[in-house]
């Protein structure tokens, strides 16, 4: 059944690939993207999921929860994600912000009813975000081509590498002996995921010319960015100096 | 991860010019002459109106869109934020052209803004040190946007202009506004000109006017 089901989507996205693997005549090639045909194929699966499955399910997830017990779940979910930041800051060679996470934890693990508040926001312990593919980029290893991944979305050679890296190393993910608890917690987070930009969904939908484009260089970007920690707005910024030349 | 996807997407769930409060209060009045003082002002400006209006946290889209037009386009520059992310194109618009882009690329900006706003809820503003010599044109004031989930990056690039500080682009968890629309111009310029960006920009702002999507 599960396997017949896995060939079912499978044969679904290749089909898709080869079906509809060009690009809007007059797109310009991006040096970034040299895969976009297959790329935008993979994009228009993941919107028809999105759109059929996954906003569907998360409106229904919305109309029974009401706002008090998704932030709950939210904060779990962060909490629990806030020991595999402390890993990777302490893998990039920041102790510093590693024991920062590492407390953000403890407290809110203990003075936050177990990750249901975020207690230590407030009380001065900054929340970071850090995977695996933020470590591999600090590590000096080049974001690559720009990858859209089934079900996961955009991404890049090397971050499609963290994302196994993150998925390999996550205990509710990997380790968890009972499949049906493995699962239903795996469900959870994915919705919990897709609830935290489903209002920002439609704005952004509203906002894109192409939103292809749009998600694919806002992508690379932040990712730059977050490898930098964000330092690179500091020192000199992302974009050069702009010197009106157009005018 | 669909994390990552979330990221793309909450761009703009993270509201423009307009969050939260500045610091303990509005100490004193701030210094519009300064670029940190001016967004200090324009953003504690906006809150306290999205606070006092309960129209507006109904989610009154028209009444947002007036406070936008009110409060923070004048502090913009949207015909350098629509050069900068025309690029060479820019040239190759006639000068009715670069109006009705300036004109149009605005609207749809600032109608994405207003949607944002109406999802203001209990955010607070943090402003970085400012760093910037006295004699600088083009400064980037750092904020960070705290409220019910993550704590969201907003910069703000400015220029200094004869009538004061204007905002020409924002950087929303490390992603700058213009690099995030310049090959999307870039595209449907060269699929269906400069007059067919024109009719798009136009057509989607009609739609969302009209409270459709797209």
């Amino acid at each position: 059944m599960k396997t017949s089901l896995r060939r079912a989507l499978l044969a679904l996205v290749s089909s898709l690939l080869f079906a509809c693997a060009t690009i809007p005549p007059g797109t310009q090639p991006s040096e970034a993207d040299p895969w976009e045909p297959m790329n935008r194929a993979v994009f228009a699966f993941n919107e028809v999921l999105d759109e059929y499955f996954l906003k569907p399910i998360t409106s229904v997830y919305r109309f029974i929860l009401p706002e008090i017990v998704r932030d709950g779940i939210y904060n779990v979910f962060g909490n629990y994600n806030d020991i595999y930041t402390a890993l990777n800051n302490l893998l990039q060679g920041k102790p510093a912000l590693a024991f920062n996470d590492f407390m953000r934890v403890m407290v809110n693990t203990i003075f936050g009813l177990g990750g249901l508040l975020d207690v230590a926001t407030p009380a001065g312990l900054e929340k970071h975000k850090e995977d695996w593919g933020q470590t591999f980029g600090v590590w000096g290893i080049p974001a690559g081509p720009y990858v859209v991944l089934p079900f996961f979305g955009p991404s890049s050679v090397r971050d499609t590498f963290g994302t196994v890296a993150d998925i390999k190393s996550d205990y509710l993910f990997t380790y968890v002996k009972d499949i049906g608890l493995r699962n239903s917690i795996t469900a959870l987070r994915v919705i919990n995921a897709r609830n935290t930009y489903y209002e920002a969904g439609s704005l952004l939908e509203g906002a894109a010319i192409d939103k292809y484009t749009f998600l694919r260089d806002s992508y690379i970007q932040r990712r730059a960015y977050q490898v930098n920690d964000g330092r690179t707005t500091d020192q000199e910024p992302l974009m050069p100096p702009y010197e009106n030349p157009y005018e | 991860m669909l994390k990552v996807i979330a990221w793309g997407f909450s761009l703009f769930s993270v509201v423009a010019l307009a969050q939260g409060v500045t610091s303990p209060a509005p100490a004193a009045t701030p210094d519009m002459s300064t670029p940190d003082g001016m967004i200090k002002a324009v953003v504690s400006e906006v809150m306290a109106s999205v606070k006092a209006d309960p129209e507006i946290q109904k989610g009154n889209i028209p009444r947002i869109v007036e406070l936008v037009e009110k409060k923070i386009v004048p502090n913009t520059d949207m015909r350098r934020t629509t050069e900068m992310a025309m690029g060479v194109n820019w040239k190759k618009a006639s000068a009715e052209q670069q109006t009705q882009l300036t004109q149009e690329f605005k609207t749809l900006l600032m109608r994405t803004y207003s949607g944002a706003i109406s999802q203001l809820r209990d955010q607070t503003v943090q402003f970085k040190p400012l760093r910037a010599a006295p004699d600088d044109k083009e400064v980037i004031v750092r904020t960070v946007v705290l409220g019910r989930g993550d704590p969201v990056p907003l910069d703000y690039r400015l220029e200094k202009t004869a009538t004061g500080w204007k905002v020409y682009d924002m950087n929303i968890m490390g992603v700058w506004l213009i690099e995030a629309y310049r090959n999307q111009f870039t595209n449907q310029i060269s699929q269906n000109g400069i007059e067919g960006l024109i009719k798009f920009l136009q057509d989607r702002n009609k739609a969302l006017a009209a409270g459709k999507a797209s």
